[in-house]
């Protein structure tokens, strides 16, 4: 049913944040203000995060100035987000992105959208966004229509104007003051056919960009209030070791230091000027005495720790009948704790003001939980707290943006007035923030007569990926207090998107099957969500699989997954990427080897394949991507080269985890303590070059982009290093020393 | 103590202790936020700024040692309304993610085309030998880097050997 079909009756006139809004009801029950207690029906289900936030005017707001602000619960984290919404909101509404105001992130001003996470911000805000401005502007022409007496079909709208043929025209704000934004959402919306796009599809450079080159104020490291403080903390020196006494006098008396705070194993200094808190804080963290204790696993006997913290087990698929064969493969792989390692460490600022009420300002992927877990940890009402998204360094997870946040916020409350900037030192950062967990993954394979997967088991042992908040159990801060918040209990949970056992499950025709998460509820080393969760391991444990079974079978790579593959857009994502390539090219030259991966994120999102010509030096051990191609479909394309530059990223990033990346540690500490100690790509190291093709699915959903590439780049990276060497890796990351003793030169 | 810098082409009185890294002064005294903090340690390049034509970790340098001599940040090398050959450059080949690490590569950028117009691509991969990113933006980098050249010999500035500053 149209919304235009409604009868639209006059409500009232309400005050808006700072401007008039006026608005109106439908004359349908569910539309009202005011639900009833007990709804008659349940309520229909609105696409995207119209589901959660079902007012049109919580997302697109037009005022009698003819301004246009449109509102997302999501948050820039250097993905492009800003730009692609933009796009979304100017192609349905008929303006120009330049006409928008779009305001992200912010619990005094956008709907809730959860954390911005998991690659789902399209397919979440995107299409709410894209669904409440189509209706938004089918009001707009409504509206037009009747004061100008004639269909709305005989209507143009563009450059915030509603035309009609004869010449008259009325903008969107001289409209608006006669129309309700303040309505539910319809299930169904007129959306722009794929032929007559004009802003989507097409490559619009990131709004954010500009600024960040010349300097402008971009991250919340930037922001700057009037009569700022700068604040520190000192971490523990260890996991589990807890404060025994210090002495805060010596730090007291330096220059500019404002207070040293002090609850429980939290410690913290405040100051006037950055750098003489910087040296307040290594003066107070000299006199700290420490009670330390073993509390981490052995490092060089993961596999068998990992085993040994196993407590429950979920199946994550299962069909048909296992067997055993003549032509099996069995395998054991595993994947370090390895680091988020945003560029800037994690920085927030915080306000307690007069009036009882805090305001934060963080770079956290989710404004709203991170606001509970922080008005839990101060015995807050959550509406005395405001929580504003600002962008940071990188993210690619969860890092340890909610934890500055949650230091901020506590010293605030303990130095209330100024505002309080807090910024983790770049050891603090690596030692502190929740890592990727370390997994383990065995898998036993066999093929038919035939050539074909008969049977597949697969186990993988992890963690939970995420340790969000929820809960101020979740907050550093919050844990080191004196009367410390417990973290909430991780549990064993199967989805259809997964955690651990994300992309577990393969997605190629495999009749028999049993696919196994061994689920470790303890956490020795703290963890969390780092890019692609499970996926990253899994894929590259499944596809370093696949490669093994097509030589076996002595199919090529390639024509061996196709042969296993029914999905056609899983097929044209693995075609196109291999005839980018070259696939069927002349051999490689001596010491490089080509390698292919594959996967559909989560098995439900974005399809990628990627190629890759890997050069190994065989004395050194030095492994570098010489090229990559990969080919991704992750829907409608709403900005091409968003989707390129977050492909690139994540064959990348992925590229430098696969060969460098993992967290040492003895029983008692991190030593994984800055980029030395915890290397990562350098530019000596990069490809030649890097391809990135767009699959374009127009009128498809979105799919999303962000984590696609990483599993599929760490499988061509292996699958590369075999070919090339003739011997397979199983444990990452891909080191030098491994390397060597794979190719005999220990 | 009063130590007076020069940045950008202007000069400054600076109270602060001379011990003082230039990072903290640029962002904290001077409210610049072109430099970064990354890891204080000299190890990732986020805070890099050009002094006298050579690029510099500002996390490392105290101010001590800076008296007399030219700084130049990432503000230096244009403005948002009008931006300079390297900033059109990365703003062209949308050479960011989260950018953070952008600044400091571009001030690696401008000491190597100060030095050299037309730079190898061995020689941009070793002039950014100390500069880290971490979303993987390395392709675009490098290609911007290229394509600035480009620009400032398409407009001759600087030419090899003139001592432009700035």
């Amino acid at each position: 049913m149209s919304i235009l079909q409604e009868e639209v009756t006059r409500r009232g006139v309400i005050a808006g944040t700072g401007a008039l809004v006026v608005s109106f009801s439908l004359a349908r029950a569910f539309a009202q203000d005011l639900p009833p207690a007990t709804p008659l029906t349940p309520p229909v289900t609105l696409p995207g995060s119209l589901d959660d936030e079902r007012f049109l005017d919580s997302w697109i707001r037009i005022d009698a100035d003819n301004s246009i602000t449109v509102f997302t619960g999501k948050a820039e984290l250097g993905q492009g987000i800003r730009t692609a919404l933009l796009q979304v909101a100017a192609e349905e509404l008929d303006v120009k992105p330049e006409d928008i105001v779009l305001v992200t992130a912010d619990t005094g001003r956008t709907p809730n959208e959860g954390f911005t996470a998991g690659s789902q911000s399209m397919q979440n805000s995107g299409t709410a966004i894209r669904n409440a401005a189509a209706q938004v502007r089918a009001l707009l022409l409504s509206e037009a229509a009747k004061r100008f007496a004639v269909a709305p079909a005989e209507l143009k709208s563009e450059n915030r104007t509603v035309l009609a043929k004869d010449g008259r025209s009325l903008t969107y704000g001289e409209l608006v003051s006669e129309l309700m934004l303040h309505v539910e959402a319809q299930p169904q919306s007129t959306l722009k056919d794929p032929g007559a796009l004009r802003v989507m599809g097409k490559s619009l450079p990131r709004v954010d960009i500009p600024a960040k080159v010349t300097g402008g104020q971009a991250y919340v490291h930037d922001l700057r209030l009037d009569g700022m403080l700068h604040a520190r903390v000192v971490l523990p020196p260890s996991p589990a070791a807890e404060l025994s006494e210090v002495d805060a006098s010596a730090a007291e008396a330096m220059p500019g230091v404002v207070s040293v705070v002090r609850d429980g194993n939290f410690l913290a200094v405040v100051a006037e000027k950055e750098f003489q808190t910087v040296n307040a804080m290594r003066t107070l963290a000299a006199t700290a005495r420490w009670q330390e204790r073993e509390s981490l696993p052995d490092q060089t006997d993961l596999p068998a720790e990992l085993q040994r913290l196993e407590r429950e087990v979920g199946t994550v698929a299962e069909a048909g009948v296992l067997s055993s064969g003549d032509n099996q493969f069995e395998a054991t792989f595993m994947r370090p704790y390895q680091i988020h390692g945003s560029i800037g460490p994690s920085c927030a600022v915080a306000q307690m003001k007069a009036d009882g009420s805090l305001d934060v300002w963080s770079h956290t992927q989710g404004v709203y939980p991170d606001r509970a877990a922080i008005a839990e940890m101060l015995a807050m009402p959550e509406e005395k707290v405001h929580v504003i998204h600002m962008e940071g360094s990188g993210c690619y997870g969860h890092n340890g943006a909610d934890d500055a946040a949650a230091d901020a916020a506590l010293i605030a409350t303990k130095v209330p007035g100024r505002p309080i900037r807090v910024q983790w030192m770049r050891e603090q950062e690596h030692s502190w923030e929740p890592y990727g967990p370390a997994m383990l993954m065995k898998v036993n394979a066999s093929l038919d007569r035939a050539g074909r997967i008969a049977s597949w088991a697969y186990d993988v042992w992890s963690n939970t990926h995420s340790t969000r908040p929820g809960g101020a159990g979740a907050l550093l801060a919050a844990r080191h207090k004196s009367q410390p918040f417990q973290p909430k209990p991780p549990e064993l949970n199967i989805t259809p998107s997964g955690n651990g056992d994300r992309n577990a499950n393969p997605l190629y025709a495999i009749a028999n099957k049993r696919v196994l998460w061994h689920f470790l509820p303890d956490m020795p080393l703290r963890v969390s969500a780092l890019r692609a969760l499970g996926a990253y391991a899994n894929v590259f444990a499944i596809e370093s699989t696949i490669d093994e079974l097509a030589l076996m079978a002595a199919v090529d790579p390639v024509e061996f997954r196709l042969h296993h593959m029914e999905d056609p857009r899983a097929r044209a994502v693995i075609e196109l990427a291999a005839e980018r390539f070259g696939w069927n090219g002349p051999q490689m030259p001596k010491n490089r080897g080509r390698g292919f991966g594959f996967a559909r994120y989560k098995n439900l999102a974005a399809y990628l394949a990627v190629a890759m010509e890997v050069e190994v030096e065989r004395e050194t051990g030095r492994v570098r991507v010489v090229r990559a191609v990969s080919a991704i479909d992750s829907g409608e394309i709403v900005n091409p080269d968003g989707i390129r530059n977050q492909t690139e990223g994540g064959i990348l990033q992925s590229i430098s985890w696969t060969l460098y990346e993992a967290v040492a540690f003895d029983r008692t500490r991190i030593t994984s303590t800055d980029w030395s100690s915890y290397p990562i790509l350098r530019f000596a190291s990069v490809p030649d070059s890097v391809e990135v093709h767009i699959i374009e699915r127009p009128g498809e959903p979105f799919l999303g982009t962000g984590e696609a590439a990483q599993g599929p780049a760490a499988a061509a990276v292996a699958n590369g290093i075999r070919n090339a060497i003739g011997k397979r890796l199983y444990d990452l990351p891909f080191t030098r020393d491994r390397v060597r003793s794979a190719v005999g030169h220990a | 103590m009063t130590i007076s810098l020069t940045v950008n082409g202007s000069s400054h009185a600076i109270d602060a202790d001379p011990a003082t890294p230039l990072l903290y002064v640029l962002r904290d005294d001077l409210g610049l936020n072109g430099a970064k903090y990354g890891c204080g340690l000299g190890q990732c390049g986020s805070c890099t700024v050009v002094v006298d034509g050579e690029a510099v970790l500002s996390c490392m340098v105290p101010i001590m040692l800076l008296e007399g001599r030219e700084v130049t940040t990432v503000e230096g090398l244009g403005t948002i309304d009008e931006p300079g050959p390297l900033q059109q450059a990365f703003i062209e080949l949308q050479a960011a993610q989260c950018g953070y690490c952008i600044p400091g590569m571009m001030m690696s950028a401008h000491a190597l085309l100060r030095r050299k117009a037309q730079p190898s691509e061995e020689e941009i991969r070793e002039a950014l030998t100390t500069n880290l990113c971490r979303c993987g933006t390395h392709m675009r980098i490098l290609a911007a880097i290229r394509r600035a050249g480009e620009l400032m010999r398409a407009a001759s500035l600087p030419g090899p050997d003139e001592g432009r500053t700035g």
